[in-house]
């Protein structure tokens, strides 16, 4: 039983089906391993010991009967952010702290239908606001390759679970690079895939024209048969788009011979450490020993990807969280003055610094007088960065760079000045502007820590970037890495 | 852009969020920065540009039929309103 946790996903869904070691031993080797490492790494806000035991139990005599589904007996966490039914669903926030979703999230449904088994809800920037993991009002979230550092955000939480192999995979959503980011900084896989592939209903909303669900794993095949399991067209999300779901599973073997890698040029600018550079000039060597060809391109507006969703996403920021009144869910102030005093005090009470703070940036750049300057002007250039990628993928399949500028940093560092932690996302927020899939996956160490390499492909080529990033696992092991302690 | 006391008190009315002066001072300093680094955006020449909104170009807005497909869970959702009666939410008096 010892090797259960460093084995892969896909391995775990074989040896349930082959009833060579049950779901309730597995899930509860999970728990376990959360419990024990809750005081350090502090990686999930809820543990659902019950349910998840009754659930195992439940896959067990589903599989014993011969019957499951794909996951059937598999341990996953969710994101809190996905609404949980019968669970709290806190989003990382004081002002969801009491909050009981009335229904499931269509991801946390579909995943469920597929026989996965929830075994908890993992910490997250509160919001999903912050590339860190310190905004949460459950308290940071450690990074298990060195817990004075940060796991990355917003799904710190989520990556820091499947990093430590507390789980083979956990949900996580990004706005701006909270899958990827993160995934780089705790050395594991993860995809954002293409705007409305995977369902918003039931996610939590911040930006909501950049949102999307999509999953940590240690391999991008593990990503793949998760991803196959919970994406796909749902009535209940208007932005949910009705194109089918190919096989992600089926399609990884599919030989990289003749990939044509656009090395984009503003990806290795001088905010770029040296050391990741280097990785990823290493990693590129091994897509051209695989077969592919690289071009450099330029993708000249992506500069500005960054000064672009900070005036969006908090334009939509705070139009989504004016949802928050203190009257129908989530906190209330204690004796209210008046109406506006329940307001005021409720969101300000409810809500920490970061949220805050993009609430008024977005009020700002959406009051009268400021609209055009500010949220028009970055919807255009949004639309410059959008026509620099279409112009790319002319050219090549996909792009492929680093996912963030340096290793994972220490607490605190970058926690006094917002822009300074904003610049993080600099390399993975163009694929949120242009709704393009995109993978980080692990791609060697700098001073003992992961560095991640991103692969970005055009709308709905998940299959493809998945594909690329499983060959390259196939042709090296740094995925299978486990931090120490954890091993 | 640095922005004065008086425009932060603006926007946080506006944001209806209550804030200390203390805190007043922390995003007087955070939006003026902010505000500064968002300012790269005059450079790009934006003529003739129309303002993306959706990250699919040529998708519409999917609408449904007119019709009901919710049934009543109000008692449901009302588990997680802090003060109800009767089926109803509780707001401090709006008319006097």
């Amino acid at each position: 039983m010892t090797d259960l946790h460093t084995s892969t996903l896909t391995e775990l869904a074989a040896g349930l089906r082959a009833r060579r070691f049950s779901s309730v031993e597995l899930v509860r080797a999970c728990l376990d391993r959360i419990e024990a490492s809750q005081g350090t790494l502090n990686a999930f806000i809820s543990v659902t010991r019950d349910s998840a035991l009754r659930e195992a139990a439940a896959a067990d005599a589903a599989l014993a009967a011969g019957g499951g589904g794909p996951l059937t007996g598999v341990p996953i966490a969710h994101k809190d952010l996905f609404c949980t039914q019968g669970v709290r669903t806190s989003c990382g926030s004081r002002m969801l702290d009491n909050f009981v979703s009335p229904y499931d999230a269509t991801v946390v449904a579909r995943l469920k239908a597929a026989g996965a088994v929830m075994v908890g809800k993992t910490n997250m920037d509160e919001f999903a606001m912050g590339s860190s993991n310190e905004t949460s009002y459950y308290g940071p979230v450690r990074n298990p390759w060195d817990t004075s550092l940060v796991p990355g955000g917003s799904s710190g939480g989520s990556a820091a679970a499947v990093a430590a192999r507390l789980v083979p995979a956990a949900t996580a959503t990004d706005t701006g690079g909270s899958i990827r980011q993160p995934a780089a900084l705790c050395g594991i896989t993860g995809i954002k895939p293409t705007y409305g592939r995977v369902s918003r209903y039931g996610m939590v909303a911040f930006a909501s024209s950049l949102d999307q669900g999509g999953v940590l794993a240690t391999t991008a095949a593990d990503a793949a048969l998760v991803l196959r399991e919970m994406a796909g067209f749902d009535v209940n999300d208007s932005t949910s788009v009705d194109v089918p779901v190919p096989d992600y599973v089926a399609a990884l073997e599919q030989p990289l011979g003749g990939l044509k890698v656009g090395v984009l040029k503003e990806f290795f600018d001088k905010g770029l450490d040296p050391k990741n550079e280097e990785r990823v000039r290493e990693s590129l060597r091994v897509y051209e020993r695989l077969g592919a060809t690289l071009t450099e391109v330029s993708l000249p507006n992506l500069p500005l990807s960054v000064p672009v969703y900070y005036v969006v996403a908090p334009a939509e920021c705070s139009s989504n969280l004016a949802r928050f009144d203190g009257v129908r869910f989530g906190h209330r102030c204690e004796n209210p003055r008046d109406l506006q005093d329940l307001y005021r005090r409720s969101r300000a009470e409810g809500f920490g610094a970061e949220v805050k703070r993009r609430i008024m940036t977005g009020t700002y750049v959406l009051s009268a007088g400021y609209y055009d300057a500010y949220y028009l002007k970055a919807q255009r250039v949004r639309q410059l960065i959008n026509a620099d990628f279409v112009r790319a993928f002319q050219s090549v399949d996909v792009l492929i760079g680093p996912t963030t500028p340096t290793p994972a940093f220490a607490l605190g560092a970058k926690t006094a000045d917002p822009v300074t932690m904003y610049l993080n996302d600099i390399y993975t927020i163009g694929a949120n502007l242009a709704g393009l899939p995109a993978v980080s996956l692990p791609c060697g160490f700098v001073d003992g820590l992961p560095v991640g390499l991103q692969i970005v492909g055009p709308h709905f080529s998940e299959a493809r970037v998945l594909q690329a990033a499983h060959a390259y696992q196939r042709a090296t092991d740094w995925h299978a890495r486990v931090p120490r302690g954890y091993a | 852009m640095a922005l004065t006391r008086e425009q932060i008190a603006s926007i946080a009315a506006l944001a209806r969020l209550d804030l200390s002066s203390s805190e007043i001072l922390v995003y007087q300093n955070s939006l003026s920065s902010i505000l500064d680094f968002i300012g790269a955006l005059d450079a790009a020449d934006t003529a003739d540009v129309t303002p993306m909104a959706h990250p699919l170009p040529g998708m519409s807005q999917r609408l449904r039929p007119d019709v009901v497909t919710e049934a009543d869970h109000h008692e449901q959702y009302q588990q997680n309103a802090t003060q109800v009666a009767a089926g109803l939410y509780l707001v401090p008096k709006v008319i006097e």
